[in-house]
C-alpha cells in the first residue's frame, strides 16, 4: 500500500485505505489515521526494502522502474536534487552508482560521469553524508553499485553497516560473481542491505540457479552481452531468459542494461520483467546538461516518459 | 606446459604449501580469484578447461614446441656476462658471476612471445577468431600482432594514448604487422586503462573473440596460464646452469611490472629453497615521491582486473595513478601470485628508480654490447646492491627480458648521446 499511486510529480498524497497511513512523500511525515480518529501521531516513515517493494508492486499488477544515477555527477547537490526527483516522479528503486577509477562493467557514458565525479574530489564519505540527509526524504529505496575494491578497502562489515547507517537498503556489486559473494553476503545479511546478484545471456542455466537462488532484493538480469550503455533494441533473447529464470525462482527479475527508451520499457514489461532499470540515458541527461537545473528537469520529463510506458 | 596429473600428484604427496597453487578456484592463499562480470565467467571456465586439456594434447604440445623452436627461436642462450662480472669484481678479486638469460633474443625482441605464441594455438583451438590484447610498452601488443598475423587471426591491440606517444616504434610494428591499434584516452591513458578497455572489449565480444592477457595477472585462469607459458624460462635455465657449472643458479632476478617474466623464470625453483628469488619493480621518481610503480613494496591488498593482489590505491579504494619511466612497469597492480610468494617470505621484492634503471641501461650497453629494455634495466640496477653482498662466486641469474630498441628515444632525453 505505500507504493500507490506515483503519477504526479513532488508532491503527492497517496491515496489512504482503511486503518493506514497517509503519506506526504516529499516530506517523509506520516499522519497516522486510526479507525474514526484523523490525526493520532505523527512519526517518521519507514521505506520498505527491494524484495518488499516488488511484492507490494506485484499486488498491484505493476512493474518497478528503476533508474540510475552516478553519484556526484555533476556534483553531489545536483545527485541529491536529482534522487528526489526520480522519487517524485514514481521510480519504484533508485540505483545510485558510487563512482570508481576502473568500471569495467561500464560503457563510456558511465565511465565518463565517473571520471567527472572523481575529479570534482567526490569520495564516499560524502556520498554517505549526502544519503544520510536524503534517503529520509525518499519514499522509495536506494541501492547501491558500486565495485568491490572500494567495499573492500573500507573493509566489508564496515561499509555494509555505513550503507545501513545511511538508510540504503540494497547493493550491487558487477564484478563480483556469485562465488566471491560468500563475504558480501554475510556482511549484506547482517546489516539487512539486500545484495543483488546478476545473471547473463552468458549464464548457463545451472549456474543462473545457483544464482537466483543466492540473490536477495531482486534478480539483476543484464540484457544483453557488454558492458553498460544505451543500445537500438533489446535483444529477443531476453524473453527467454525471463522465462528460464522464472521457471527456476518466483523472486522478482528486473532487466538492464542497454534499455534507454519508452518503447523499450514497455517490450521488457511484456515479456514478464517485474523491473526495468534504465542506467546510461538518465546519467547521459545529467551530464550533457547545460545546467543541474536543466539536467533536473529533463530528468524528470525523461522520467515520466519511461514511467507511462509501463503498467 | 606442465604436466597437470604430475603437478597433482606431487601436490598430493608433497607438503609444501607453495606446490598447492593455484587452488581449484584461482587462490594464491588469500590472492588471485576471478573477479570478474558474470558475462564472463562461461568464458574464463571454458578457457581453463581448454588449458587443463590441452596439457594433456600431444598434438598441441608437439606444434607448440616446434614453434618456440623454430618460429620464436628458443631456446634462448644463457649467456656469461663477463665484463659485468668484471664490473662487480671487488678489489680482493672476489665477486658473483652473473649470467643473462637472453628472452631478449626471442624473435620481437622480448619474452612477451613465449606466451603468445601458446595462446594464440589455444585460441585458434577454441575455434575464436578475433583476438584482443592490452599493451604497456607495447612488447606484448608486438608479440600478439605477430602471432596473429602467423596465424591469421584478427588482431585488436588497446594501448593507453600516453604509452602510444612513448613507444610510437611498437606502435608502427604492430600497425605494419596488420593489427588496429586501439587508443585509450580514458583514466590515466596507460596500461590499467588499456587492460579495463581490453575486458570490457571482451565482455561484449566473449563469443568470438579470445583476450590474450599479457602477464600473470587478471582473473584465474590467467595468471596461471600465463606462468605455465612462461616456465620455460626457467626450465632452460635449470638445464642450462646444470650444463654450464653442473648446479643450480643461487640467485634470480628479474623486473617485476605485472610479473609474467620474473614468474617464468621463478617458477621452476620455487621448490628450491637453496635458490634466492629476487624481483625488482620500479620505484620511479623514488618511494617517497609518490610517483612510482612498487605494489608490492607500497601497495595495499585490494582488486583491479579480476584478481585479488598488491594494489596502489588511496584511501577510497580508487585505483592511483602509477609513474615509471618504463612503461610496460607502469602498473598499479601485480600478478597474484607475486603477492602470495612476497607474504609467505619465498621471494623478495625490492625497487629501483628511473634514474637507476637508466645508469643499468647505458651500463649494459657499454659493457656487454646489449642493449636491455628499459624494464629488463630495472633487474640490472638492482645487482648495484646486490653483488657487493654476495659470496665469491655466487651465481645469479638476470632475466634479460626484453631488448632496448624501443626505448632509445625515451633514454636520449637523459642521456646527452
Amino acid at each position: 500500500m505505500a507504493i500507490a499511486l506515483k503519477s504526479s510529480c513532488f508532491f503527492q498524497v497517496k491515496k489512504p485505505e482503511a486503518g493506514f497511513p497517509v503519506y506526504f512523500s516529499s516530506k517523509k511525515a506520516i499522519i497516522w489515521v486510526k479507525r474514526n480518529t484523523p490525526v493520532a501521531a505523527i512519526r517518521t516513515m519507514e521505506t520498505v526494502g527491494l524484495s518488499e517493494t516488488f511484492s507490494r508492486l506485484k499486488k498491484q499488477g505493476k512493474v518497478a522502474f528503476i533508474p540510475y544515477i552516478t553519484a556526484g555527477d555533476p556534483d553531489l547537490s545536483t545527485t541529491a536534487e536529482a534522487l528526489k526527483v526520480l522519487d517524485s516522479c514514481g521510480s519504484d528503486i533508485i540505483e545510485l552508482g558510487v563512482p570508481y577509477s576502473d568500471p569495467l562493467a561500464d560503457g563510456p557514458v558511465i565511465q565518463a560521469a565517473a571520471t567527472r565525479s572523481l575529479a570534482r574530489g567526490t569520495n564516499f564519505n560524502a556520498i554517505i553524508s549526502m544519503l544520510k540527509e536524503v534517503t529520509p526524504q525518499l519514499s522509495c529505496p536506494v541501492a547501491l553499485f558500486s565495485y568491490y575494491n572500494p567495499i573492500l578497502k573500507r573493509g566489508t562489515d564496515k561499509f555494509m553497516s555505513t550503507i545501513r547507517d545511511s538508510g540504503v537498503h540494497g547493493l550491487v556489486v558487477p564484478d563480483v560473481p556469485l562465488e566471491e559473494t560468500e563475504i558480501l553476503r554475510t556482511e549484506a545479511k547482517k546489516n539487512g542491505i539486500e545484495l543483488v546478484l546478476l545473471t547473463t545471456p552468458t549464464t548457463p542455466i545451472d549456474r543462473m540457479k545457483a544464482i537466483v537462488d543466492a540473490a536477495e532484493g531482486f534478480v539483476y538480469l543484464v540484457s544483453s552481452v557488454g558492458v553498460t550503455g544505451a543500445r537500438a533494441s533489446v535483444s529477443d533473447k531476453v524473453q527467454a531468459l525471463l522465462q528460464e529464470i522464472k521457471e527456476a525462482t518466483s523472486k522478482p527479475v528486473a532487466v538492464g542494461f542497454g534499455i534507454s527508451k519508452p518503447e523499450h520499457v514497455e517490450q521488457v514489461a511484456g515479456w514478464g520483467a517485474d523491473g526495468v532499470i534504465v542506467g546510461s540515458a538518465m546519467v547521459k541527461i545529467l551530464g550533457d546538461a547545460k545546467s543541474p537545473q536543466e539536467g533536473l528537469k529533463e530528468l524528470e520529463n525523461f522520467t515520466r516518459s519511461l514511467k507511462s510506458a509501463l503498467p | 606446459m606442465e604436466d597437470r596429473t604430475k603437478q597433482d600428484s606431487e601436490e598430493t604427496n608433497g607438503s609444501s604449501v607453495l606446490s598447492h597453487r593455484p587452488d581449484s578456484f584461482g587462490r594464491y592463499g588469500r590472492f588471485g580469484g576471478k573477479y570478474v562480470p558474470e558475462t564472463l565467467m562461461h568464458a574464463i571456465t571454458e578457457l581453463e578447461a581448454a588449458f587443463h586439456s590441452l596439457a594433456h594434447d600431444e598434438a598441441f604440445q608437439k606444434e607448440l614446441g616446434g614453434i618456440l623452436r623454430d618460429y620464436v627461436g628458443r631456446e634462448s642462450p644463457l649467456y656469461f656476462a663477463e665484463r659485468l662480472t668484471e664490473h662487480y669484481r671487488r678489489g680482493d678479486g672476489e665477486g658473483p658471476h652473473v649470467y643473462l638469460k637472453r628472452e631478449d633474443l626471442n624473435h620481437t625482441g622480448a619474452h612477451k612471445i613465449n606466451n603468445a605464441v601458446a595462446q594464440a594455438l589455444l585460441a585458434k583451438r577454441l575455434g575464436k577468431k578475433r583476438v584482443i590484447a592490452e599493451t604497456g610498452a607495447g612488447q606484448h601488443g608486438v608479440a600478439t600482432a605477430t602471432v596473429c598475423a602467423r596465424f591469421g587471426l584478427e588482431c585488436v591491440v588497446y594501448m593507453g594514448a600516453q604509452d602510444m606517444e612513448r613507444q610510437s616504434l611498437n606502435v608502427f610494428r604492430m600497425r605494419l604487422l596488420g593489427a588496429e591499434v586501439r587508443a585509450v584516452h580514458s583514466g590515466t591513458a596507460t596500461l590499467k586503462d588499456a587492460t579495463s578497455e581490453a575486458i570490457r572489449d571482451w565482455v561484449t565480444n566473449v563469443e568470438t573473440t579470445h583476450y590474450i592477457l599479457g602477464s600473470v595477472a587478471g582473473p584465474h585462469p590467467y595468471p596461471m596460464m600465463v606462468r605455465e607459458f612462461q616456465a620455460v624460462i626457467g626450465k632452460e635455465t635449470r638445464k642450462q646452469a646444470l650444463e654450464k657449472w653442473g648446479g643450480k643458479p643461487d640467485i634470480l632476478v628479474a623486473c617485476v611490472g605485472g610479473g609474467s617474466n620474473a614468474m617464468g623464470l621463478f617458477h621452476e625453483f620455487i621448490d628450491d629453497k637453496d635458490v634466492r628469488l629476487i624481483g625488482v619493480e620500479a620505484a620511479g621518481l623514488g618511494l617517497e615521491s609518490g610517483k612510482h610503480a612498487a605494489t608490492l613494496t607500497k601497495g595495499e591488498i585490494g582488486v583491479l582486473h579480476g584478481a585479488m593482489s598488491y594494489l596502489l590505491q588511496d584511501d577510497d579504494g580508487q585505483i592511483i595513478e602509477p609513474h615509471s619511466i618504463s612503461a610496460g612497469l607502469d602498473y598499479p597492480g601485480v600478478g597474484p601470485e607475486h603477492s602470495f610468494l612476497k607474504d609467505v617470505g619465498r621471494a623478495e621484492y625490492y625497487s629501483v628508480t628511473d634514474e637507476e634503471a637508466l645508469e643499468a641501461f647505458k651500463r649494459l650497453s657499454q659493457l656487454e654490447g646489449i642493449i636491455p629494455a628499459l624494464e629488463t634495466s630495472h633487474a640490472l640496477a638492482y645487482l648495484e646492491k646486490l653483488c657487493p653482498t654476495l659470496p665469491n662466486g655466487t651465481k645469479v641469474v638476470v632475466n634479460c627480458s626484453g631488448r632496448g630498441d624501443k626505448d632509445v628515444q625515451t633514454a636520449s632525453k637523459y642521456f646527452n648521446v
